[in-house]
């Protein structure tokens, strides 16, 4: 059986500039680069879709002022058990 | 700010109010800082603006940015924000704390800035324990530049100006700042972190945040010195960059709390309240309160005088230069007056440069006078030559000196102004014989505005008698002619 995740986290690909700090960063390693370059020219980071746990590291670690948004799911969460 | 509204889940964290919602330094950039991928100023930068968000003190902060790779903060924080000369910002935090006690003031300096030319800066601020925060990031090189040794480079480590490596018989030893503070009896708190890894970097948001706060609970000196990673100087990527802090600087840069005195240090004494614009003059005791400048401007009158006082050290050279130049402030003339005397006390050459006009002084140096007060012959023969045609000679003395006496185009009065001085009451009153012979002959201002800015700059009522008959004396010494009595 499959709990919804904890956590969601949005990335600003406009802002990014593909460093990949949050990468080495994040826990569960849920991120990684996406597929397009955005207008500058840097490949962007994104989430893969599943697995964050809304820990909130990566927004820590990005030097970003505005990259990356962390947000978590409203209610208690029961873990898969 | 994009609208993050998602059902079933809460922001936690995201971009914080302190920062701008757009970076406006270039209109074909809003979405990008200037820093390089991976950069550590962006990370201390978003610790301090989280904390200024969780203090909600965003509307009374002062930034004061650097110059360096930081020198565009103000692009980036949604605060006050004053950027400065190179190593300055300690000094100039102090005044801004000092002029508006209610503002946070964030000092925010890379290590050549700090280190290197702000170094005494920020010592004596440290030492005077001013009510600031300094964010100090130390990442070992200059890298606005172009990754020259900063004091803080690591041994061995290769940069422009240390191609070899950083050798201490050459270079010396990274300097190490937090130490050297931490040793200092007046900051309350000054602590080392890196940005080197989650934990580290989890660590240094409570360290900013708490540098600030101490601010705002009115304690002294906070600083926090950031290990910071540079990639692009350092030619690594982003994440080689920052393991390096981890397991490299950290190494030189011990991380750890140097100086925690936050719940020993005893309250600072409120700061004096500061004065209304208005109140000023009352303060500089001028009567009415109002600026005398103001009231006695004069209209229509076209003047430019440029002075030229000179003499050696001891014979109230440049005093006599002020009381003209306060006098005519006095009278309504734009005025300056610009020192130049040797390193000695007594018997060095002194002159100094006074312009008195009608309209704005351009530059206050005064290389074509058109009044020479010369007070000993070294003097005249020094600054004789440059006078105007049709301007005025003043010399100490009877007889005019050999090879001085050619000049028959300027207006020459000598006499022996020392001498005339002792008669009225005390030989080193000669300035103001001098200025008395000044005023006399070229009615340059009215004799109140001279009295009035005398009685400020002396406070001995015996003085201030004194120059009084000394000016009188040098007055009569020019329209009954006196010569010297032998």
């Amino acid at each position: 059986m499959t709990t919804p995740d904890r956590g969601l986290v949005l990335i600003d690909s406009e802002e990014c500039k593909g460093c990949a700090l949050c990468f080495e960063a994040c826990p569960p390693k849920v991120l990684r680069f996406g597929e397009l370059l955005n207008r500058y020219g840097y490949r962007s980071a994104a989430y893969a879709g599943a697995g964050c746990t809304g820990c909130g590291i990566c927004f820590f670690a990005c030097p970003e002022p505005g990259a990356i948004t962390v947000l978590r799911r409203e209610g208690r969460v029961c873990q898969n058990n | 700010m994009p609208d993050l509204t998602i059902p079933g889940y809460t922001v936690v964290h995201e971009k914080p109010r302190s920062f701008y919602p757009v970076c406006e330094r270039k209109p074909e950039m809003q979405h990008q800082t200037h820093y390089c991928p991976g950069c550590g100023h962006g990370i201390a930068h978003k610790l301090i603006a989280v904390a200024i968000d969780e203090l909600g003190i965003q509307d009374r902060t002062v930034l004061i940015s650097p110059v360096g790779c930081s020198v565009f903060a103000y692009y980036y924080f949604d605060t006050g924000n004053i950027q400065v000369a190179h190593g300055r910002a300690p000094a100039v935090a102090t005044a801004v704390k000092r002029s508006r006690p209610e503002s946070i003031v964030i000092a925010y300096q890379g290590d050549g800035d700090l280190a290197a030319i702000g170094a005494a800066e920020i010592l004596h601020a440290a030492n005077r324990g001013e009510p600031i925060t300094v964010i100090f990031i130390n990442n070992g090189t200059y890298g606005m530049t172009g990754g020259q040794m900063a004091p803080t480079t690591l041994i061995g480590q290769t940069t422009t100006t240390t191609p070899f490596g950083r050798n201490v018989w050459n270079e010396g030893y990274p300097l190490h700042v937090s130490e050297l503070l931490a040793s200092l009896e007046a900051p309350v708190y000054v602590e080392r972190v890196g940005l080197g890894s989650n934990k580290q970097i989890m660590n240094a948001a409570r360290a900013v945040r708490r540098a600030i706060e101490n601010q705002v609970k009115g304690l002294g000196f906070s600083l926090v010195e950031i290990l910071s990673p540079c990639p692009t100087i350092w030619k690594m990527n982003p994440v080689e960059a920052q393991r390096r802090v981890l397991e490299e600087t950290v190494k030189t840069f011990p991380l750890g709390q140097f100086r925690d005195r936050t719940k020993s240090a005893p309250a600072r004494p409120a700061a004096a309240p500061v004065p209304l614009f208005a109140e000023i003059p009352a303060i500089l005791g001028l009567a009415n309160g109002a600026s005398p400048a103001a009231k006695t401007m004069r209209s229509g009158e076209t003047i430019d005088w440029r002075v030229r006082v000179a003499g050696f050290g001891g014979q109230g050279v440049l005093m006599l230069g002020e009381v003209l130049a306060e006098a005519g402030l006095d009278a309504g003339f734009e005025v300056s007056w610009l020192p130049s005397y040797g390193p000695e006390m007594r018997s060095g050459t002194s002159n100094c440069h006074v312009r008195l006009s009608s309209k704005p002084i351009d530059s206050p140096l005064v290389l074509h006078p058109n009044v020479l007060l010369a007070m000993n012959e070294p003097s005249l023969r020094k600054f004789l030559a440059p006078v105007e045609p049709g301007g005025w000679v003043f010399y100490n003395g009877t007889e005019i000196p050999q090879g001085c006496a050619g000049r028959l185009d300027v207006h020459f009065i000598a006499r022996p102004f020392a001498e005339i001085a002792g008669n009225a009451g005390d030989a080193r009153s000669a300035n103001m014989t001098m200025l008395g012979a000044l005023l006399e002959a070229t009615g340059m201002l009215a004799e109140e505005r001279v009295l009035a800015a005398l009685r400020r700059r002396v406070s001995s009522g015996h003085w201030l008698e004194v120059d009084r008959r000394a000016l009188d004396g040098g007055r009569e010494a020019v329209t009954k002619g006196v010569r010297h009595e032998s």
